[in-house]
């Protein structure tokens, strides 16, 4: 039943896309795609959440004549699919509801609504998909839509660049998944992912297709060094897309990565939890530092994808080394770790990147120097954002803390692993993602800071108008939820609760009827969390000081110029810019991860030209690992080049010459 | 009746820290002149400025937000909770499954972000200078005290702070290098979370070395004093986690009697006395660091506490 009303929902989808195809220039057009959108996304949403909530052990199926012809496609809906359809159209549905007010100001409509909603139906294909072939085809469907909504303003500067990158990355990330597919469907060519299920691969060959899984699915989501696209691609596409690809698209890729390695591959080798848990760790922290070195508001927020991308890795990589070492309640906790996680950056995520996109819509600028003051102006944006800021930085009340608060909880499990690399690499990644939080919460208070306090550095942030209902109405249903799966986890792991027992055959304890809603996710002496609790503490004790104060002391007020030490200067120059913000951070780290130097230069007394101040950063990765690859693509195009004005002689020479060697190697075959 | 009982306990260990913090400010003040030999204020002034501060009006910048509003009392009551979180005179807090001592981290990562957001908010260059180097100070204290509870949670099996406590004082624990490390990275996470010298100055006006004070300089009025009061529980949070976690003896049991209770408290004001004198002795003994110092001092701490946790995890062999 929720497997049909799912594939109906892609279905009107579709027809959707082909419409807004045909209706592109009306101006209705926009409206009617986003309505349509919206109504699909809240019916898959609803079809998938109740059959998580009300038959998670089932599984359905359905099988449709089209494909290859032998094979035909299959679609499964099972608890892991279930979830993932929950997370991709929530994301839909709030970001169809966005683009009702955003989309009105598109300049070119016929670029993005066409691929609008064929881009959702792509994201939910991939999750449904029963068989390989289906799998690859509409993961490269989803691609090729992102890339054409990458690609909508593609005069602007840069956007040509991302959206050439991004397909590269992305054709290179589906070459290696069609590897792991043909590996994994064996000489004989079963497809179908219950067949790849009944085989076992020997381990040469696990290990094979575990690599090839991390490239394929590792570089849609982001994870270090495949993440070099995603801060270019993401901005670059209208902000209701670069929600869906940063919130929803990276996470249809974690289920790539989930649905192979856990599901299809067998029983894991312990050290595919170290490689896992490493890779997550350095994504963690090397994502927050890029973010800090940003003053791009969205890249900004690109790069914390990665960060986040890294923490579900790493519970991955927990739940892997524990799965391989039979600890399948511990496994259990590492797993709802990362897939809460999953839930969880999708909506703050998403919530973010409305906030950016309402700043950009108001004020046209992304740049984070050229904003600030907001709050004044745009007071219920503000708000949402700084909700949205408190949930990634990992801070209690909201929903991010309770996921990392469940991933350091496995980590403190793992002495109990046997082998040493991992007794080495589990502390380390506990460090990092230690750092990594605390890292992010600097980033969002430059973030916010500089955007939404202080005093406006340009006339744009000074006349900025709030934005319409319908992006705030998106925004506020994510706030909700940021504070309800912070402070009522206990429903939202239990929901979990079925995934993890199709893929590890363990879960947690049911949290819900525990005392006072608090979450114990291993024993009540070990460790408990209660956020219902903690909130209406800290409530109670901030309203209750407040009201204190302002009744028996004073709540006499007046306003004045600000202080400053005696000497306030009114020009907004004078106020700390967003670079200013991270310099401290980018002299403690930025040595080290970006060879960042500073130059400055102050002329000696008695001359008036200006002071200047020089900074140079370089990023590593693309340094050692992309630049090379360029150089010799370049390299090989300009030999390859002289070819073309070769004379027809030495052409038939060539082609005479091929063929002479290709019979030779017949022959010798043979 | 027990959860009466339980209740009255957490109520009362929460009066106690909210009324003991101006005590221990004014106490290390006392003891930081007596060794300079001056006169030093009364023991009771932290009081009655507070008392003052409350009773003026409050006095904002022009263009300052609701957030500079708000965030003294969300400061206030994230550091209020967490510190009625920690034991004092007795273990087994009623609200202590609330939180864990991860959380316990978290909440106060979450006063300092709204304490750096308001830093920000009139948009003078000081609170932007003093928000900027709190949260780098805080990008490594933060991961070095997270691997001090790691220690310790591995050591006790719990990161209940509760449990810490009862596991330090049995039988089973003895002398570890781990534990004497962690104790060492904890007072460094301890020095500089509370803007003491070396890291920071609680004195100072000098506009460039500011770090806390460059925060708040903006504040006035009952948003100072709430501010202030903030800041002496949190000194006082720390120093009730070091004497809970390292020196938990004499502390009682939640269903202790009144006897025990007394033992409890009696021995926590000494531990605070002792704690404080150790602390401004240090601080009269020692000079101020740079700023970028400070992430050497503090790498320093979250090696040490990386190093304590790498030591159990191989020590717990399986």
């Amino acid at each position: 039943m929720a497997l049909t009303i799912v594939l109906s929902c892609v279905a009107v989808l579709l027809g959707t896309s082909a419409l807004a195809v045909a209706g592109a220039r009306s101006s209705l057009t926009s409206f009617f795609v986003y309505g349509v959108a919206l109504a699909a996304g809240a019916c898959a949403l609803g079809a998938a959440g109740a059959m998580l909530v009300i038959a998670p052990g089932s599984a359905q199926t359905a099988q449709l004549p089209i494909g290859l012809p032998w094979l035909g496609a299959h679609f499964r809906l099972d608890a892991l699919a279930a979830l993932f359809l929950v997370v991709i159209n929530l994301g839909s549905f709030t970001s169809s509801l966005y683009g009702l007010g955003y989309g009105r100001h598109e300049s070119s409509p016929g670029r993005v609504l066409p691929f609008f909603p064929a881009f959702l139906a792509g994201m939910n294909l991939v999750v449904l998909a029963d068989d390989a072939f289906t799998f690859l085809l509409t993961w490269e469907f989803m691609s090729l839509t992102s890339w054409a909504l990458v690609m909508a303003h593609h005069r602007e500067r840069d956007n040509a660049r991302a959206g050439y990158i991004y397909l590269i990355m992305a054709s290179f990330g589906t070459l290696a998944l069609l590897l792991t597919f043909g590996l994994l469907a064996g000489p004989n060519g079963g497809y179908a992912f219950d067949a790849i299920r009944a085989t076992t691969p020997s381990a040469g060959l696990s290990a094979a297709v575990l690599t090839l899984a991390l490239i394929g699915a590792g570089s849609k989501a982001g994870l270090v060094p495949l993440h070099v696209w995603l801060p270019l691609a993401h901005p670059a596409a209208p902000s209701h897309v670069s929600a869906l690809m940063s919130g929803v698209m990276t996470k249809v890729a974690v289920y790539g990565f989930v649905r192979i390695v856990f599901d299809l591959l067998g029983p894991p080798q312990w050290w595919w939890g170290a490689v896992v848990l490493t890779l997550g760790g350095i994504s963690a922290v090397l994502g927050v530092l890029y973010a800090l070195m940003q003053h791009d508001l969205k890249r900004l927020l690109a790069y914390h994808t990665v960060e986040n991308i890294g923490i579900i890795f790493i519970g991955l990589g927990l739940a892997l080394a524990f799965r391989a070492n039979d600890m399948r309640a511990a496994a259990a906790l590492a797993l709802t770790a990362a897939l809460f996680h999953v839930f969880n950056h999708s909506v703050f995520k998403s919530l973010l990147f409305f906030g950016a996109g309402a700043v950009l819509g108001a004020t046209g600028e992304r740049d984070m120097e050229h904003l600030g003051g907001l709050i004044h102006r745009m007071p219920l944006t503000a708000i949402a954002f700084l909700a949205g800021s408190t949930a990634i930085s990992a801070l209690p009340p909201f929903n991010g803390f309770v996921s990392e608060w469940l991933t350091f909880q496995a980590i403190l499990l793992s002495p109990q692993l046997p082998q040493w690399l991992l007794k080495f690499i589990v502390p380390a990644a506990g460090a990092m993602l230690a750092l990594s939080a605390a890292l992010a919460a600097g980033c969002f208070v430059k973030a916010f800071g500089a955007t939404f306090l202080g005093r406006p550095r340009r006339s744009v942030a000074q006349n900025a108008q709030e934005t319409d209902a319908w992006s705030l109405a998106a925004m506020f249903i994510l706030v909700l939820l940021c504070l309800v799966a912070g402070i009522l986890p206990g429903y939202f792991i239990d929901a979990l609760a079925p995934v993890t027992q199709l893929l590890l055959d363990a879960r947690l304890a049911p949290q819900a009827q525990l005392r006072w809603l608090t979450i114990v996710p291993i024993a009540a002496s070990r460790s408990s969390y209660n956020g219902l609790l903690l909130f209406v503490l800290v409530a109670a004790a901030g309203w209750l000081g407040a009201y204190v104060i302002h009744r028996w002391a004073s709540h006499a007020l007046r306003r004045a110029a600000a202080w400053d030490c005696g000497f306030p200067d009114a020009r907004p120059v004078t106020q700390y810019t967003a670079g200013s913000f991270a310099q401290p951070i980018r002299r403690v780290f930025g040595g080290f991860a970006f060879r960042a130097h500073e130059q400055v230069y102050i002329p000696p007394p008695g001359q008036i030209q200006p002071a200047q101040f020089h900074l140079s950063m370089r990023d590593l990765v693309w340094d050692v690992l992309y630049a090379p690859i360029e150089g010799v693509v370049n390299f090989a195009a300009d030999r390859l080049n002289q070819v073309q004005s070769w004379t027809i002689r030495a052409y038939l020479t060539m082609v005479f010459g091929s063929v002479v060697l290709l019979l030779m190697v017949l022959a010798v075959w043979h | 009746m027990a959860l009466i009982h339980d209740a009255l306990v957490q109520l009362a260990q929460l009066l106690l820290m909210l009324a003991l913090a101006p005590l221990l400010t004014g106490y290390i003040r006392k003891v930081k002149a007596y060794l300079l030999r001056r006169q030093g204020p009364p023991l009771l002034q932290p009081y009655r400025d507070l008392l003052k501060l409350l009773r003026k009006e409050a006095v904002l910048a022009d263009n300052a937000s609701w957030v500079f509003r708000t965030a003294p009392y969300l400061i206030f009551a994230t550091t209020l909770i967490a510190a009625a979180l920690v034991p004092t005179f007795a273990t087994g807090l009623l609200f202590s499954p609330a939180a864990d001592l991860i959380a316990i981290v978290a909440l106060l990562g979450t006063a300092r972000f709204a304490l750096a957001l308001a830093g920000l908010d009139v948009g003078t260059s000081f609170g932007g200078i003093g928000a900027s180097r709190e949260m780098m100070i805080a990008s490594l204290a933060e991961p070095a005290m997270l691997m001090i509870v790691f220690t310790l949670s591995l050591l006790a099996g719990s990161t209940q702070l509760s449990s810490v406590a009862v596991f330090v004082q049995g039988p089973t624990i003895g002398l570890r290098v781990s534990l004497a490390m962690a104790l060492v990275a904890l007072i460094m996470v301890a020095i500089a979370e509370n803007s003491r010298i070396p890291v920071d100055n609680p004195a100072t006006h000098l506009e460039l070395t500011m770090i806390h004070e460059a925060m708040i300089l903006e504040y006035s009025g009952r948003h100072l004093a709430v501010i202030e009061v903030a800041a002496s529980l949190k000194l006082l949070l720390y120093f009730s986690l070091i004497a809970c976690m390292f020196l938990p003896w004499g502390i009682a049991s939640a269903n202790g009697d009144l006897a025990a209770f007394a033992i409890g408290l009696v021995s926590y004001v000494t531990k605070l006395a002792m704690g404080g004198f150790l602390l401004a002795v240090f601080e009269t003994a020692t000079a101020k660091m740079r700023v970028f110092r400070v992430s050497d001092f503090l790498g320093a701490a979250l090696m040490l506490g990386l190093l304590a946790t790498l030591l159990l995890f191989v020590s717990q062999a399986a």
